[in-house]
């Protein structure tokens, strides 16, 4: 397949304009201009395009309540802050693609009538934000941002707005707090960013990823683009491959494409022959899959129905060594260190989580720790103000759902059975 | 506390948003870049530059874990530990620094050349284990390379 969004990046000046130009770029802009605002919010619709922050949800959907609304000013706000572990897809379309980024952001301004554009970008990504602010600078130059783009009396303004290191401001409600500045705490809903987003006015936060598609469904037409990918979830899609493959990376495949398909064609198998023991397909907030359970398309709609999410692609592998009590601890750590702490079952749940799986990695399990953990689990389930609960929740859900024996064998034996000590 | 250069720097930051709360996040980094960490005087600095409340930028500040509430070493080291960099043995490159610089987590070594913090992933999975230091990113870590790399940095 020829790559869309990766495309050019082994040039090693793939960041610069003049080198963006040289493939075609800004011409989508162009094109765009010459259509109708309705005109772009349709070809996305027909593309079937869908957000690739892990949720799913269908941009032209979410574009067209905030189109909809009479208030003025609305915002667009890319969310590049790409926190997810085991998720590093964005960080190549950020470094080495900006400009495709920010043209796919100057059409999107103009379909919404948004006129400011924000790039909220993780505080760890510095290299980024340089790149970014030097192609924002290009971009002013060459009139396809500013007051006047392309001399169409079109107006688009950007502006890349630093995070701090926290993880909850990937929940677009988060995001808008911290982006005024406040404690990135989640917003309750309704109402929606659509309508009451960042200064109370309509906001759209978009996945890079997501505005990064926009050049191309302008280039080829929302039908040609609905051809990629599987029926009801479309075009391409970024898978990042991490943890015991040969071949880690960020690959660019058709969406649907299968999660064996990812490990073994793409990213080489399992590194040095070993066996595969579970992998978490889109990233830690997605529950675990063991390893017979591989054999599923990568889609939105597909995954859900084999247990677990897409999430962001993020396929992290974990061969047949990794101790599955390690790798809950660790990530109950994380969960409970990003907790915002607005929510108690949440705050509290997370906590008591981490300090179960503390005791049982550290050999001082007890009987009945299992039960406990599935209580805390289904507690915090359904009952927090934004998915990360949720996230932690169905983290422990799915390994004792797969990994249970193990788990057990690490309380009776009060050791890691797989230690080789 | 600030000067005319910082206070012109954090102006230019306020125009481009429609309130100046937004300015906040970006006005901390500036402070923490200028002093290394932010100290009470430095948020109060800021608090005046941005005529908002001192509690509303503690508030702020506190919430966020890269901004520092101590001084810290001249070479700060994040690295991560998170499932992709775990599962890849950061956990002994943690334990490495430890013993060779004799520095804690959360901690800076004696000689102020080292701040050491477990970072939540960085995004560089694909070339765990991962660290940054300062702004740097050094990927593929082994327990060879690693000082080797910090050698690097005085």
């Amino acid at each position: 397949m020829e790559t869309i969004l990766l495309k050019n990046i082994e040039n090693p000046n793939s960041a610069e304009i003049s080198e963006y130009l040289k493939t075609g770029g800004y011409r989508n802009l162009s094109k765009a201009l010459a259509l109708k605002p309705k005109d772009i919010i349709e070809e996305t619709k027909k593309a079937g395009l869908r957000g690739r922050g892990g949720a799913g949800f269908p941009t032209a959907m979410k574009w067209s309540f905030a189109a909809a609304d009479p208030k003025f000013p609305k915002y667009l706000v890319c969310n590049a802050d790409e926190g997810e572990p085991g998720t590093f897809k964005d960080r190549p379309l950020l470094e080495k693609n900006p400009h495709l980024l920010i043209e796919g952001m100057a059409i999107s301004g103009y379909a919404l009538g948004a006129e400011y554009g924000y790039i909220y970008l993780r505080g760890e990504y510095p290299f980024a934000k340089d790149v970014l602010n030097k192609a924002i600078k290009q971009a002013y130059e060459k009139n396809y941002l500013g007051d006047n783009i392309l001399g169409k009396n079109i107006k688009f303004h950007l502006t890349v707005y630093q995070g701090a290191g926290a993880y909850i401001c990937g929940e677009e409600t988060a995001l808008i707090e911290s982006l005024e500045g406040r404690r990135g705490q989640p917003r309750s809903k309704p109402p929606f960013p659509v309508n009451f987003g960042a200064w109370n006015m309509p906001t759209i936060v978009n996945n890079v990823e997501t505005l990064s598609n926009l050049p191309y469904v302008i280039q080829v037409g929302g039908e040609a683009y609905s051809k990629i990918g599987s029926k009801d979830c479309t075009g391409p899609k970024l898978f990042c491959v991490s943890g015991c493959v040969e071949k880690p990376g960020v690959y660019e495949l058709p969406m649907g494409t299968s999660l064996k398909e990812i490990i073994y064609n793409h990213a080489g198998g399992i590194k040095n022959g070993k066996k595969l023991k579970a992998v978490f397909p889109g990233g830690i907030s997605t529950p675990i899959l063991p390893a017979d359970k591989t054999d599923c398309p990568m889609d939105f709609i597909s995954m859900p129905r084999h247990g677990s999410m897409l999430g962001s692609g993020a396929v992290i592998v974990m061969d047949e060594s990794v101790c599955m009590v390690k790798v809950a601890y660790r990530a109950l750590k994380f969960f409970e260190h990003e907790s915002c702490g607005k929510c108690t079952p949440c705050r509290e749940g997370t906590d008591w989580l981490r300090k179960i799986l503390e005791r049982i990695e550290h050999g001082k399990g007890r009987e009945g720790d299992i039960e406990l953990l599935s209580q805390v689990a289904d507690v915090i389930y359904g009952r927090t103000f934004c998915p990360l609960g949720d996230s932690a929740a169905g983290l422990v859900m799915s390994m004792i759902k797969y990994f249970k024996n193990e788990i057990e064998e690490h309380i009776k034996n009060a050791k890691c059975v797989m230690s080789k000590e | 506390m600030f000067n005319e250069t910082i206070l012109k720097e954090i102006d230019d930051i306020k125009v481009r948003y429609p309130d100046v709360r937004s300015a906040l996040l970006p006005a901390l980094y500036i402070a923490q870049k200028e002093y290394g960490w932010l100290s009470s005087e430095a948020m109060a600095a800021v608090a005046k530059a941005l005529d908002l409340p001192e509690a509303a930028v503690r508030g702020t500040a506190s919430f966020y874990s890269m901004f520092r509430h101590r001084p810290a070493g001249r070479n700060l080291i994040q690295i991560c530990t998170n499932v992709s960099c775990l599962i890849l043995g950061a956990e002994k490159l943690v334990d490495l620094l430890k013993a060779r610089y004799g520095v804690e987590p959360g901690g800076t070594t004696q000689d102020g050349r080292f701040s050491l913090v477990i970072m939540e992933c960085i995004g560089a999975c694909g070339t765990a284990p991962a660290m940054l230091v300062n702004t740097d990113f050094h990927e593929n870590l082994t327990e060879k390379n690693i000082e080797e790399i910090l050698g690097k940095y005085k």
